[in-house]
């Protein structure tokens, strides 16, 4: 096992995922969904990493990997813990996984349906602390308490049912049983996609501060560019399984490596008619990953595409360096390429 | 405004819905007005009434829900002999909802685009059928007629392969697909108007960013207005001419886009903005959100609804007086006690 | 810690809210209330039956129905039925009865008559209503072919009848939560076989079957154990609807982000399936059950009406139906139905409250 560098809280190394399409009286396997398919990147102690793409991209999947909520197919998923151990979570049974279930935390994308609606809010957020025996009686009640007030909750409402509370009340109650147990990396999937416009900015600020606050590492998965340039120190793009642009967030938004990067952040609605772009529009329909293309997954879309696209499939290597950190992308023509950001 | 070019007016409509835990007030007073060929943009969280208010155009309000007060004034345009062209108008709220009359309206003059195609195409037809009966219902053409323009329309939105297609099941299409044989369906018979719910919040960006073209580009065709209905203040920025912003059922500013997103006039508006993160402005300090929560429908706050949640909020004036939609002379209008004159 | 009223709604657990809204539905709270008396009575069958069931009596062979005055024609106050008169019909040769309004027979509350044990425990003698001289004849419904009356056969059939039905469904509840949670549960093969099976019994014919079965039972079995074998019958083939149930929702709540947020809080699956899941299905439960409570009682009355079920003298509506078999005693005696209107009553109201209860059973659907 390779040894991770001191700011990499955790690697994530060739991790595929693989889910069987199953089919007929017999449930025979007809196929394979490659949900994720070789993935390799890290998360760097204290940061943000955003996880970006469009539905199907495999991005929930990994979230979902990482925190083994899923048994991956093949990688590696190295993890520096609290004592400065070095573990694979992919390699471990479930039965050794608890433990890490207390320093990885995920926060859940709706607000709704991720809580249980028959629990009180004291019983939700202090499941944790139960299960892992951290408190219980009078001290449960203190720390969830706590816990509430942390997220900016009254704690007079602990006894209270999510159908009291409003979504976003209700995603701060899903943070706070997420930080029940001092976790060091939180994976929030999707975490204010469900949420009204006005709320979300309250949610983003909530995390922002407790990041800084508990020294916090997040995995910050969306669909929402906007979100994602304003939260992530680097931001991850994947496309069908794929990670095809990785970068520090500043220069993935301004200078694009990968034309799928261009394209999607060139989609994205902008709320200022001053700035009407001309919006790059792909042709067709995302790739199906049961059955993806030959080559480049995303030839048949680009309008840079060449021949070799068609045939070799690129790797995610360096294209160039902000300061000590890599510009990766998945792109024969990553170097030629003169890719339009965003204009700040 | 009392021009050729209006085609519908809304004044002062509301629906109500009345359950058993009390009066749900969805629509409380929305006024707009629509030109011909033109783009409004609604915008407002949920629940802020801007599907119910769409839902009351059509007349397709459910039981318990009710229109309740109002005007929806529809500027008909009869085609006489060709050329000489009569107005009507006609008030839609004043029709019974299965009307002869309002089916008139409905698909043939203002068709509606949904946020799930799914939910509004039949499973078990195929898409050139459910095409082919919009057209037979309302036009006096032979079987062969609707076909072809069932395929005609296809091709029209892009679906490729239309002759292909008309035979496919919605099943068998991916969901932009979905969403073009519905815009495909929605403007068989050339409406003048084109209500789209939320047309593309259930797409991925690359695909709605698909849709908004084939929308904007079938606009300039057909010569069809297109009141947009949605949550995302970067759509209506990017396609619609005017913007109407709802909150708690009232229509609380409308203004031409240029003017809303530089100079926004009610505080909602101005904190609404304020709030989202914005794709290309590398972050300048933290966002600025809007306290609390959009309140629950049961209980309106008295006075002005949003006075709440104000950082202006005038204490003994917002939270007593409710205001009034004011005209402005710049062809504005704002709902907030500061900006009366 | 803080004075503040909280609002009811906010705090009010699972249990509240469901009475809250199963309330709304006047037509199964009613049926509620319908079904609560009816067990009551299969609960008090020996103070409320005035007679013993098998109590026969030659001199009043399908006497027909009296009615209970309160008030005579002199305005006194009082309880009391009218006699009978009879005479033999010279053509028929067959005895018939006339009310004789001139002959009135005193009633009581709570008198003395025969002796019984309630529950087989506590020894009593006192029938709610009676007639004072328990010579006298009282037949509010009437009399069957032995002169036995019918209101008490039809009050001592509700204990059997009814009962079949809870015991029934609770024995093939076991079954189903138990085949149906290893098939939700485990999936795969497992699900693949039980499903198989369930669908191979539903696909067998009932009626046949029962009577198969039945028909295999020794005939020297004492009652109580044929009641017990027939219950058995009953819920073998009643447990594949409550295991689909049970799969059903096991399946859709496996998915639930809230099971996802258990498993990843560290919570063992007894736990997740024990302390998160099983909440959230005991009150579709609970409904599922009132709802296959009727087919029981159904499947109950017409093996006993076919003869294949429980014979007398077991007491059971299905059982008092059997006398009403042919044309002749209907015509002569059509009160020998009133058990029919009995099943059809309890039968429609289990099914109104079984509706109540699964509109209500999930009081957070949005």
């Amino acid at each position: 096992m390779q040894t991770l560098t001191p700011e990499v809280m955790l690697e994530v190394n060739n991790l595929k995922m693989h889910f069987p399409i199953r089919k007929g009286f017999r449930q025979r396997v007809v196929g394979h969904v490659k949900a994720v398919d070789d993935v390799s990147f890290a998360v760097r102690r204290g940061e943000t990493l955003g996880l970006v793409g469009e539905s199907g991209c495999g991005k929930t999947t990994i979230g979902r990997c990482i925190m083994r909520a899923y048994d991956p197919t093949a990688g590696a998923i190295l993890y520096c813990n609290a004592k400065n151990e070095q573990v694979d979570l992919a390699a471990l049974k479930s039965s050794d996984l608890k433990p890490y279930r207390r320093e990885l935390r995920m926060i859940f994308q709706d607000p709704y349906s991720s809580l249980n609606p028959r629990m009180t809010v004291l019983d939700i957020v202090g499941e944790p602390l139960k299960v892992h025996g951290v408190a219980r009686g009078a001290e449960l009640e203190d720390r969830v308490a706590n816990l509430l007030k942390r997220v900016g909750l009254r704690p007079e409402y602990m006894r209270r049912y999510p159908h009291a509370f409003s979504g976003g009340q209700r995603q701060r109650i899903g943070i706070a049983r997420a930080l029940a147990l001092d976790p060091r990396i939180v994976v929030a999937d999707e975490a204010v996609s469900a949420l009204d416009v006005s709320v979300q900015a309250q949610i983003l600020n909530l995390l922002e501060d407790l990041q800084a606050e508990l020294n916090l590492t997040y995995l910050f998965i969306s669909h929402d560019l906007s979100v994602v340039e304003y939260v992530a120190d680097r931001v991850a793009v994947m496309y069908v399984g794929k990670i095809v642009e990785l970068a520090e967030t500043t220069a993935l938004f301004a200078q694009p490596k990968h034309p799928y990067t261009e394209a999607l952040l060139s989609a994205v609605p902008k709320p200022d008619p001053t700035m009407r772009s001309k919006r790059i529009v792909l042709e067709g329909d995302v790739a199906d990953p049961a059955n993806p293309p030959r080559g480049c997954y995303f030839h048949p879309r680009c309008r840079y595409a060449e021949d070799r696209c068609k045939t070799e499939t690129p790797a995610l290597r360096a294209v160039g360096q902000v300061g000590n950190l890599s510009h990766f992308a998945a792109c024969h023509r990553a170097e030629e390429l003169n890719l339009r950001g965003v204009v700040s | 405004m009392k021009d050729e070019s209006t085609l519908l007016e809304v004044k002062n409509l509301k629906t109500h819905f009345f359950l058993d835990e009390g009066t749900v007030k969805a629509v409380e007073g929305a006024d707009l007005t629509i030109r011909r060929g033109g783009t409004l943009g609604v915008v407002g969280e949920s629940g802020c009434g801007k599907s119910v208010m769409s839902y009351s155009i059509l007349q397709l309000v459910e039981s318990p829900g009710r229109i309740v007060a109002g005007q929806i004034l529809f500027h008909r345009q009869l085609k006489c002999n060709g050329q000489s062209q009569m107005m009507d108008v006609i008030d839609l709220a004043a029709l019974a909802p299965n009307s002869r009359a309002m089916r008139d309206i409905r698909g043939e003059e203002i068709a509606m685009i949904f946020q799930e195609p799914m939910t509004s195409l039949s499973p078990v037809h195929t898409i050139g059928n459910q095409i082919e009966e919009v057209i037979t219902l309302h036009r006096r053409v032979d079987h062969a007629t609707a076909r072809r323009q069932a395929v005609d329309m296809l091709r029209r939105v892009g679906i490729p392969k239309p002759e292909e297609r008309v035979d496919a099941y919605p099943f068998q299409l991916s969901g932009g697909m979905r969403q073009r044989a519905m815009i495909a369906m929605a403007l068989a018979c050339h409406p003048s108007l084109l209500i789209a719910d939320e047309p593309t919040t259930a797409l991925d960006v690359t695909t709605q960013a698909q849709i908004l073209e084939l929308i904007q580009e079938l606009q300039r065709d057909l010569g069809m207005a297109v009141m947009l209905i949605t949550h995302n203040l970067g759509m209506v920025a990017e396609i619609c001419e005017e913007i109407v912003v709802m909150y708690l059922g009232e229509v609380v500013e409308r203004a031409d886009v240029f003017s809303l997103f530089r100079e926004p006039l009610h505080p909602y508006t101005r904190a609404l903005l304020r709030s989202i993160p914005r794709l290309g402005q590398i972050k300048q300090g933290r966002l600025d959100p809007i306290q609390g929560a959009v309140p629950d429908p049961y209980n309106r706050p008295v006075g002005c609804p949003f006075h709440p949640r104000c950082a202006q909020m005038m204490p003994g004036t917002c939270d007593r007086i409710h205001p009034e939609l004011i005209e402005r002379r710049d062809n504005r209008a704002v709902r907030c006690l500061l900006c009366e004159p | 810690m803080n004075t503040e009223k909280e609002t009811p709604v906010y705090v009010a657990p699972q249990w509240k809210l469901v009475w809250w809204k199963f309330r709304k539905h006047k037509l199964a709270l009613v049926s509620g209330i319908v079904i609560l008396l009816i067990y009551l009575v299969a609960l008090f069958v020996e103070i409320l039956a005035p007679f013993l069931p098998d109590q026969t009596n030659s001199k009043y062979l399908y006497a027909p129905p009296q009615s209970l005055h309160f008030v005579d024609e002199q305005g006194n106050w009082g309880l009391y039925v009218y006699g009978y008169t009879s005479k033999i019909d010279p053509v028929a040769l067959r005895r018939t009865f006339e009310i004789d309004s001139s002959v009135k027979i005193p009633v009581g509350l709570l008198v003395e008559g025969v002796p019984y044990k309630l529950f087989n425990l506590i020894p009593g003698n006192r029938h709610l209503l009676a007639p004072l001289d328990p010579d006298q004849p009282m037949y509010l419904l009437g009399a069957d072919r032995l002169g036995r009356d019918v209101l008490s056969r039809l009050i001592v059939g509700t204990r059997v009848s009814m009962s079949i039905g809870l015991v029934g469904v609770l024995l093939s509840l076991v079954l189903g939560i138990l085949l149906g949670g290893l098939s939700g549960y485990y999936g795969g093969n497992i699900d693949n076989l039980i499903q198989r099976v369930i669908e191979f019994l539903r696909s067998i014919p009932s009626i046949p079957l029962w009577m198969g079965l039945s028909a295999a039972l020794p005939l020297d079995w004492d009652p109580l154990r044929v009641y017990f074998a027939i219950t058995v019958i009953l819920s073998l083939i009643g447990w594949t609807g409550l295991a689909r149930v049970v799969r059903g929702r096991f399946l859709s709540l496996r998915e639930e982000d809230f099971v996802m947020a258990a498993r990843l809080d560290g919570a063992s699956e007894m736990r997740i399936i024990l302390g998160h899941m099983l909440p959230a299905f005991t009150s579709h439960i609970i409904a599922a059950i009132t709802l296959a409570i009727p087919g029981m009682i159904l499947s109950e009355t017409a093996l006993s009406f076919l003869g294949l079920g429980l014979r007398e003298p077991v007491v059971s509506w299905g059982v008092l139906l059997q006398n009403a078999q042919d044309i002749r005693s209907i015509a002569t005696a059509p009160w020998l139905l009133i058990p029919a209107l009995a099943v059809v009553v309890s039968v429609l109201a289990l099914n109104f409250l079984g509706d109540g209860l699964r509109d209500a059973a999930d009081p957070y659907a949005r």
